[in-house]
């Protein structure tokens, strides 16, 4: 019965974990501009992980096992906003402006402060 | 479960490995490089307990660690064209003049 319930409970997490994991490549492949491609990330970043390695947890039952899982859960909570937060200040800095107004036409770049940046695609 | 959780995280590497080819600026492919290294992290823990050795978490942890290390070497790269010491950031002035 027991075992039973805690294989159901590993279940759902793992699937929604999956699922959110999908959802969140997906938004990355297909917004139309990178603040909100930013924002599609963060989807897989932390209800994907967050979801998954729970569901691990729950599976596995504890021990060594999920004292690993749990430092790799603090490790990516730590490191998975701020590197994020870097991306996006970098883009920021090197003049990079989200889309406004009605037809969303890109904002003229600001002057760089740094002219070795260079925010043309490439 | 974990057959469903591989293909779906697979599937999720696959589809971020296309935005990292297709650009178009630096800092998407950035984006595009960490969400990989994320996936990566997932993937090695889910392959583990498919393969019932869930001692590949310590390759997993070490790689969660390396790639946000990578990410903040490349950004550091691209905004002062140096990994190391900088050795002069030109300042607003220096810029206008």
């Amino acid at each position: 019965m027991l075992d039973t319930l805690i294989n159901g409970i590993a279940w759902v997490l793992i699937l929604s974990g999956s699922f959110f994991t999908v959802v969140g490549a997906i938004g990355i492949l297909r917004f139309p501009d990178f603040w909100s491609r930013l924002h599609a990330a963060s989807v897989s970043d932390s209800a994907g992980v967050i979801l998954l390695l729970a569901g691990m947890c729950v599976y596995t039952g504890w021990g060594l096992i999920t004292v690993k899982l749990i430092v790799i859960g603090l490790v990516l909570f730590v490191t998975g906003p701020t590197s994020t937060h870097a991306v996006a200040n970098a883009a920021l800095v090197s003049g990079l402006r989200p889309p406004e107004g009605k037809g969303l036409k890109g904002a003229e770049p600001e002057p760089l402060s740094n002219p070795t940046v260079d925010p043309t695609p490439i | 479960m974990f057959v469903v959780a591989t293909i779906a995280v697979f599937a999720a590497m696959l589809l971020v490995l296309y935005r990292l080819y297709a650009g178009p600026t630096l800092y998407d492919r950035v984006l595009a490089v960490n969400a990989f290294g994320t996936h990566t992290v997932l993937l090695i823990g889910v392959m583990g307990f498919l393969s019932g050795r869930p001692e590949f978490l310590d390759i997993a942890l070490l790689y969660a660690l390396i790639n946000f290390v990578g990410t903040i070497a490349i950004l550091k790269f691209f905004r002062y064209r140096a990994i190391g010491d900088i050795l002069h950031v030109p300042t607003e002035e220096e810029v206008e003049s």
